[in-house]
């Protein structure tokens, strides 16, 4: 009989092992997942009876987009074979898929759940899209549908925009890491204007990140983490717009808002300037109603004290003066304010002075005042013979003697 | 009041109209926000119309300058 050392037979049952087993796919829940020092996975499938011991080397788990954790059902496939020092023999997996649903999929929802936890999505970090933006960050291929579905929609909307656009791949391993730096950069940019304190030069002030549509593989890059931090990091409002409608990416729950498509993420950011036109149209025509209703009711008011007046005579002079305040309402309106108040300073005085002055016009008619030393003198039992009198007429004054007293009533006193 | 961005113009303007509306103001008051309110207005439509279209392409060259190239649309 043939006696083996241990190094033979080792050998021998690695041969058959690997000869029997050279492609195998088995499924099974992880357990005892490790990671070493390396970046090897060591890990075990198992079920309700057996367990298999499996490596993972790092070069084959650094293609695999999600993350290997216990508990997780797997499809390993690789080869068997033995580890000699050990005298084990493993599972050598060279690809990984989860159980039941895609990689990408479950990548995706271990990323959601991780960021989630973080706080990435929560609604405070959510920042307010500017009113009218002045110049809209665009981060997209320069050749693709997106650019072009928003360049369309912006100028249907606002002709005159300004758009900066910084231009990515937006499929592609590399992809990722072009679109999170141009994040960074468009931030940098509004940094260099701030620092640099040019007037002339608008920031970004809103960035639309998307691409169209494709697959779940084409729009993996808004997944990645890279990007999502980017987002979530960025200074300046970010509105995420990938695939179509229907199409969710992690970009998506990061973004201060989410837009369907590249089409709708347009519409969103930039304003429609005929409602602008029309809106400080009504303002102006609110401002003039306003100022005007004030100067009606001013009018009112000085029509109300006109009529108070009891002497009607000086109505003419009164009428001319309302005819300059409707003069003057108008001259207000176009702006000529300061004119306007000292026109009514000027009304104020007259009325002032015409009140004063009225007693002349009584004079003017044929009456006259008579004084007795500074007493007006009203009824003739106030004389007697030989007082002094000055009498104001019109255009002057008389002075002269009492001869007798004759009194028309009964005598008082 | 030069260098308010239209956002804070056509809120100001609200704040104003909202005054004038009320009635409570004197007419010496009246007028100056009318005339700052006119100002306003002019100046919002003046921010709408001097907008430019502008598309260009954003570069970092050496050093970390940006350069702005005009975008050339592929048909």
């Amino acid at each position: 009989m043939k006696v083996y050392t241990v190094t033979q037979l080792t050998k021998d049952i690695r041969g058959a092992l690997e000869g029997s087993f050279p492609e195998v796919w088995v499924e099974g829940e992880v357990s005892n997942f490790t990671v070493s020092s390396l970046g090897h996975a060591y890990f075990s499938l198992k079920d309700e009876k057996s367990l298999l011991n499996c490596v993972l080397f790092r070069n084959n788990s650094s293609r695999s987009a999600f993350r290997v954790e216990n508990g997780l059902r797997l499809l390993c496939r690789g080869r068997v074979s033995v580890y000699d020092k050990r005298g084990q023999y493993q599972l050598y997996v060279d690809r990984l898929e989860p159980h039941g649903k895609g990689a990408l999929q479950l990548a995706f929802e271990q990323l959601k759940k991780k960021l989630n936890e973080e706080g990435l999505f929560d609604p405070e970090h959510k920042k307010e899209l500017p009113f009218l933006p002045m110049r809209v960050g665009v981060v997209t291929s320069p050749t693709g549908a997106a650019i072009r579905d928003i360049l369309e929609v912006a100028r249907r909307r606002f002709a005159n925009i300004e758009i900066l656009i910084c231009p990515v791949r937006v499929q592609g391993d590399e992809a990722k890491h072009e679109i999170a730096r141009a994040i960074e950069e468009l931030n940098e940019f509004n940094r260099n204007i701030r620092k640099a304190g040019k007037d002339n030069e608008h920031p970004v002030d809103v960035i639309i990140v998307g691409r169209g549509g494709g697959s779940l593989e084409d729009l993996w890059p808004f997944n990645e983490e890279i990007v999502a931090r980017a987002i979530h990091d960025s200074e300046i409002p970010v509105v995420s717009a990938v695939g179509h409608e229907t199409d969710f990416t992690i970009s998506d729950f990061v973004a201060d808002l989410r837009a369907p498509t590249p089409s709708a993420a347009a519409e969103l950011v930039v304003p429609l300037r005929g409602e602008f036109v029309a809106r400080i149209n009504e303002y102006r025509s609110r401002l003039y109603l306003a100022v005007k209703n004030k100067m009606d009711l001013l009018e009112r008011s000085a029509a109300a004290l006109r009529d108070a007046y009891v002497l009607r005579a000086p109505i003419n002079v009164f009428l001319r003066k309302r005819q300059e305040v409707d003069d003057l309402v108008k001259a207000a309106s176009s702006g000529m304010a300061h004119l306007m108040e000292l026109r009514e300073r000027d009304l104020a005085s007259c009325a002032g002075k015409l009140r004063i002055l009225s007693p002349l016009a009584v004079l003017e008619r044929g009456y006259s005042i008579t004084f007795s030393g500074t007493k007006v003198i009203r009824k003739a039992h106030q004389l007697e013979e030989g007082d002094s009198l000055r009498t104001k007429f019109a255009d002057g004054c008389v002075t002269s003697r009492v001869e007798c007293v004759e009194a028309s009533g009964g005598k008082e006193k | 009041m030069k260098n308010i961005s239209f956002e804070e113009a056509i809120k100001e303007l609200e704040k104003i109209i909202e005054a004038l509306e009320t009635g409570e103001l004197s007419l010496e008051d009246s007028l100056k926000r009318y005339e700052d309110g006119v100002k306003l207005a002019a100046d919002c439509q003046k921010k709408l119309d001097k907008a430019r279209e502008k598309i260009e392409i954003l570069a970092k060259k050496e050093g970390g300058l940006f350069e702005k190239e005009t975008f050339k649309e592929i048909e």
